[in-house]
């Protein structure tokens, strides 16, 4: 799933971006006045500020406890005493769901952080060094990018399986784990592509004509322009991890009860799939309303950072 | 061409052997103990569960175990699981059915997803594209799971158009609706993708030259322009496939279909090393492969990359 819609945007986001857009603005200024006209960024991050601020505080949104079944009025459609009805156990659908924030928010910022932090560095060792060291680092890559990732996560999560006395961190940590060790080759692959195509310029040979360590043209010269595509790729890599970790749920390995989330909803709303379909409606679409706000976002930082398509 | 084939080959090697030692070593960890359940209720006889590890080598260490493992493979053996089947008979039994699946899935995903990705690229900014746009966005969020059980509840049992569920008896009919569930997604992925690449491509010079020198618009389209915007398109539906065959594992359990994808999951819920394993490895092998093939199309496709 993320190498495959990971190619599919590398390959949209084509060629970092060289040069200035215009005489006398910096390419991040030049992209951030793009951004500031296009209404789908506003829309996006206004969606992910919500979800953010849902995962942090769900207390603002409800003051109903999620963990409180009425078995009594199980399945109940919605009302005004639940907005969203009850699922099968009777909990209030709505309660649920805005507390389902916080674990999909969660796996979707730390794996995304992980795989960005192993991905540049394993990137920037392969193409800035070159020589034995590509080699060794992209074969590394190859053997983890072999494994596609929901097969990596679900013999992983089998391996090392979840009870109900699993503390929610520990939870939530091996699901990043996974998700991070069998994700971060896409991002190195995008990375190390970028650096080859960035060290080349004349402003890194002239860094190293006079005289800087590595370390310091990969920190001033290098980085910063070669990040571009790989933020764009994260952006949207963090909405397919949100998938990635409902699924996982889905089959029952992921995150597991008593551990609220929007995947374990949806796993637990299949069984009453044919008489009440609202309780999978409402934690399907905050997830996929997750997912688009994270795409739009990176679909509209690369629109900004590439000239061409505009 | 021959030496860059042979060079792939060989940097494939190593990369095969790292992959399978990864799983090996996961799969190996799993806890619990395989003989739970061999001796009906009760637990197995401590001699039965003694003749057990050693008949399958459990009490080897790791790399011995790999090793002798890598060595079998070689000799197309994949091993006896621990209920004395053989997992290449399974294998051979239940691929067809997966690759009959993930082929269907590859067709729509080039069929539909090249003919909106054209169609709203032709007509970039107007309706149709932005219907493009939107619906693939919509594809693209929703979990290939709920799409799975949606469509299964609507087209399956609401309104009975397709069988909801595959069983035993994998026909191509059966299989219409879980494939096109299993490459959804990348359907979506694939429009956007053509889309991108043929507006890119019909501002390029060589277009601009073609049409002042009075060439036809569908002579235009399918020999200058769409060529050129298909070459990202094919490495995506190749790279594509070893998302399918992860995706399979989800799809053949909603539908219920007796291909690899479902025989992987029970290995695993079973606690049967033997079959992961193997199943796993084939997997990975294969998407390789195609990989490989890919890169070798990518130069029939485009002239300028060569691979000398």
């Amino acid at each position: 799933m993320t190498e495959a819609s990971t190619i599919a945007v590398g390959a949209e986001a084509g060629a970092p971006t060289g040069g200035q857009a215009d005489e006398g603005r910096s390419l991040a200024s030049d992209a951030w006045r793009q951004l500031k006209r296009n209404p789908i960024f506003w829309v996006s991050v206004t969606l992910i500020v919500l979800f953010i601020v849902m995962a942090a505080v769900p207390q603002l949104f409800t003051n109903v406890d999620p963990n409180a079944a009425v078995l009594k009025q199980a399945r109940e459609r919605p009302n005004a005493n639940a907005w969203f009805g009850r699922d099968i156990q009777g909990y209030d659908i709505y309660a649920r769901t805005i507390y389902g924030a916080r674990a999909s928010i969660l796996v979707g910022v730390l794996t995304t952080l992980v795989t960005v932090v192993i991905g540049v560095t394993m990137g920037v060792l392969a193409g800035y060094y070159g020589g034995w060291l590509d080699s060794l680092v992209s074969r590394i890559t190859d053997m983890f990018f072999a494994i596609p990732l929901l097969l990596g996560g679900i013999l992983f999560m089998s391996t090392f399986p979840n009870d109900e006395n699993s503390r929610y961190l520990v939870v939530v940590g091996k699901v990043v784990l996974v998700m991070a060790v069998f994700g971060w080759p896409s991002i190195a692959r995008l990375m190390r592509s970028s650096v080859l195509q960035v060290k080349p310029n004349d402003y890194v040979q002239a860094a190293r004509a006079l005289g800087a360590s590595p370390w310091r043209i990969i920190r001033s010269h290098v980085m910063p322009n070669a990040l571009a595509p790989v933020i764009v790729v994260s952006t949207i890599n963090l909405g397919v991890f949100i998938t990635v970790e409902a699924t996982l749920s889905f089959l029952g390995i992921g995150l597991t009860p008593p551990a609220v989330s929007w995947g374990v909803a949806i796993s637990d709303a299949l069984v009453a799939l044919r008489t009440t379909p609202h309780i999978l409606l409402f934690p399907s679409l905050f997830l996929s309303l997750a997912v688009l706000a994270f795409i739009m976002l990176g679909d509209a930082v690369r629109d900004a950072f590439d000239p061409k398509s505009r | 061409m021959y030496k860059y084939i042979l060079r792939r080959l060989i940097q494939m090697i190593p990369v095969l052997l790292g992959a399978t030692f990864i799983i090996f070593a996961m799969v190996y960890a799993l806890p619990g103990d395989p003989t739970i359940g061999l001796c009906g209720e009760r637990p197995c006889p401590a001699a039965f569960v003694a003749e057990f590890r050693d008949k399958h080598g459990l009490n080897d260490p790791l790399h011995v175990r790999y090793l002798t493992y890598m060595g079998n493979l070689l000799q197309g053996d994949l091993g006896t699981n621990f209920r004395d089947i053989k997992v290449v008979d399974e294998l051979a039994q239940r691929y067809p059915v997966t690759t009959k699946l993930a082929a269907m899935a590859i067709l729509f995903e080039t069929v539909i997803g090249i003919i909106a990705g054209v169609l709203a690229g032709i007509r970039k900014g107007k309706f149709i594209d932005n219907l493009v746009l939107v619906s693939t966005l919509f594809v693209i969020s929703v979990p290939v799971f709920v799409i799975g059980v949606s469509l299964q509840y609507s087209f399956g049992l609401k309104w009975p158009i397709f069988p909801a569920t595959v069983g035993s008896d994998a026909t191509v009919y059966r299989l219409v609706l879980p494939a096109f569930v299993l490459g959804s997604a990348s359907i979506a992925y694939a429009a956007r993708l053509t889309r991108t690449n043929l507006v890119e491509n019909l501002r390029a010079d060589y277009l601009r030259t073609a049409i002042a020198k009075g060439m036809s618009r569908p002579r235009m389209l399918g020999v200058h322009a769409l060529r050129n915007s298909l070459i990202p398109v094919v490495t995506f539906i190749g790279a594509d496939f070893g998302g399918l065959l992860g995706g399979a594992i989800v799809t053949e359990r909603i539908f219920n279909i007796q291909g690899v994808g479902g025989f992987l999951f029970t290995g695993i819920r079973n606690r049967d090393p033997v079959s992961v394993v193997g199943t796993v490895t084939i997997l990975v092998l294969v998407f390789l492969v195609v990989n490989l093939l890919v890169d070798l199309l990518y130069g029939v496709l485009d002239p300028r990359i060569s691979h000398d």
